[in-house]
């Protein structure tokens, strides 16, 4: 480059995958929780979250009450907003466009197309690359990981079983996501076309991942984490970060039990500070066993 | 070889391990005072300035780190990094008791935290970076513009005494030029042994910031 080009001429660039990504990238390491009022979105903040995910009802909430689960009233959504500093996340209904425009004009940081919420499109996902706003999604396995990612997903998730306290879940979609990513490094490249017929993904994407062995955007964890020994494990195996929904504050003591998930995040390799941490939490939520839930009620199967 | 910690409590430590590894010098995790004893120089990287100051805090690390930063170990903050380092915040967070959040200090600064806005005017653009003669391709060219990725950033507002402005983002070269009101903001600045950036040279693929900050922590700069 010349010393006559090398001046700042070109325009700012807003919404490109890059800066999208790149705040996911900024959240690893830390817990978001999800709240549903501004006093619980300071509580969360007090504790050390890095982001909270405002929704309507909690999962077990939306477990015990049943009936349409929808994104959080706007009012909500701006009392959130107002009541912190840290980034705000939102839930919106599986292809629900419009909220998702809604939110987005909002203002929150980062949009959550969650099976949790009551889906609104059985077939399509929301075409993500249409917003400035980043998604985070949720994934059984890498297939639909990837294909979230085609879609324009800037951040996955494992989805658990959300509203349990049930890890196992969790522990299941986070292996199997690892273990898929394994077998395609391990790959001969002639093979990957079949390998991305299977996975039902698009192609340039499984090559990509085999090639580098990671997915290119974050990875966190979430659904059925109760407390912070389930934190610490979804990070050694392999979460960049953990989501946190009816946990903390369906728990005895919110505030205290969502610090020391914080710190046993960070310190997830660590057992004598996770024992430190999980002393004196008081009650854990009251879970419920994800083989006692009948199949048509379980969240993690919404979504393809 | 010169070895730098990155603050590792929460963040992209990942990646600022890796440009530091790709410019360099050797890098490690840093979560425990003794750990920090081990290191040359500093990074605190990006992520949330509430919850790295909390951690800091709680597992006590902010004393050791204030103690060495005075006593003249190199440190480079990036974004919340910048945060920490600076010895005022004009708008810090509150905590449930009021407390507003603290940080390590010793750079003679005042930051502004999200000043470009919320995550949807978050952006990515190129700005001219002094101190990075080292990279232009002879000495008579001007090194090549940096390319640099706003997130949810804070600007600087103030600069004491000693402290050198490195770069500037021009009302044009903003996503949302209405935060800016006409002016150009503060966006990297050096004083002496401590670097700090709103920007993140670590997710970019850019080399030259960590460049520069290892020439600092080796005395070259």
């Amino acid at each position: 480059m010349s010393s006559s080009e090398a001046t700042s001429t070109h325009a700012p660039v807003t919404g490109s995958s890059r800066v999208k990504r790149g705040m996911a990238e900024m959240l690893k390491g830390g817990v978001i929780m999800d709240v549903v009022t501004p006093d619980q979105a300071r509580i969360a903040e007090d504790a050390g979250a890095v982001a909270v995910m405002a929704l309507e009802r909690v999962p077990a909430d939306i477990r015990a009450q049943g009936g349409v689960s929808r994104m959080s009233d706007p009012d909500m959504v701006d009392g959130i907003i107002e009541a912190v500093s840290i980034p705000v996340m939102a839930k919106a209904r599986i292809g629900h466009f419009v909220e998702a425009q809604v939110l987005q004009s909002l203002g929150v940081d980062y949009i959550d197309e969650s099976e949790v919420l009551t889906p609104a499109d059985y077939t399509n996902h929301i075409d993500k690359w249409n917003f400035t706003v980043p998604f985070v999604c949720g994934a059984t396995n890498l297939g639909e990981a990837l294909r979230r990612i085609n879609e324009g997903a800037a951040m996955i998730r494992s989805k658990g079983e959300a509203g349990t306290g049930d890890v196992s879940n969790a522990t299941g979609h986070m292996r199997q996501i690892r273990s898929e990513i394994k077998r395609l490094s391990a790959m001969p490249e002639d093979e990957l076309y079949v390998a991305a017929k299977e996975l039902q993904a698009p192609y340039e994407l499984v090559k990509e991942i085999a090639q580098t062995g990671k997915l290119p955007v974050v990875l966190f964890t979430a659904g059925g984490i109760a407390t912070p020994a389930d934190a610490a494990m979804m990070m050694q195996l392999g979460a960049d970060g953990v989501f946190v929904g009816s946990g903390i504050f369906k728990s005895g003591n919110p505030a205290e039990r969502a610090a020391a998930i914080v710190k046993a995040t960070t310190f997830h390799d660590d057992p004598d500070v996770i024992a430190k941490v999980s002393r004196g939490l008081g009650e854990a939520m009251v879970g419920i066993n994800v083989d006692e839930i009948p199949q048509p009620h379980r969240l993690a199967e919404r979504g393809w | 070889m010169v070895t730098i910690g990155v603050l590792a409590l929460q963040g992209d430590v990942r990646e600022h391990i890796s440009a530091l590894e790709h410019s360099g010098a050797a890098a490690m995790p840093v979560r425990r005072p003794g750990e920090l004893d081990a290191v040359d120089g500093l990074v605190i990287p990006g992520g949330e300035s509430t919850t790295i100051d909390k951690l800091t805090r709680i597992f006590e690390l902010a004393d050791p780190l204030k103690k060495r930063i005075e006593a003249g170990m190199p440190v480079y903050g990036s974004c919340a990094g910048m945060i920490m380092l600076a010895e005022e915040i004009a708008d810090p967070a509150t905590d449930l008791k009021g407390e507003p959040q603290q940080t390590l200090g010793g750079l003679d600064i005042t930051v502004r935290r999200n000043a470009f806005g919320r995550q949807r005017e978050s952006f990515e653009t190129d700005l001219d970076f002094r101190g990075l003669e080292f990279s232009a391709p002879s000495p008579d060219q001007n090194p090549a513009p940096v390319h640099a990725v706003f997130i949810r950033a804070p600007w600087v507002e103030r600069v004491g005494e000693g402290v050198e402005v490195l770069a500037t983002v021009e009302p044009s070269e903003a996503s949302h030029t209405a935060t800016l009101r006409g002016a150009a903001r503060i966006v990297a600045v050096r004083s002496r042994h401590l670097l700090a950036t709103s920007f993140h040279p670590e997710v970019t693929g850019e080399r030259r910031i960590h460049e520069l900050f290892i020439r600092i922590v080796r005395g070259e700069a």
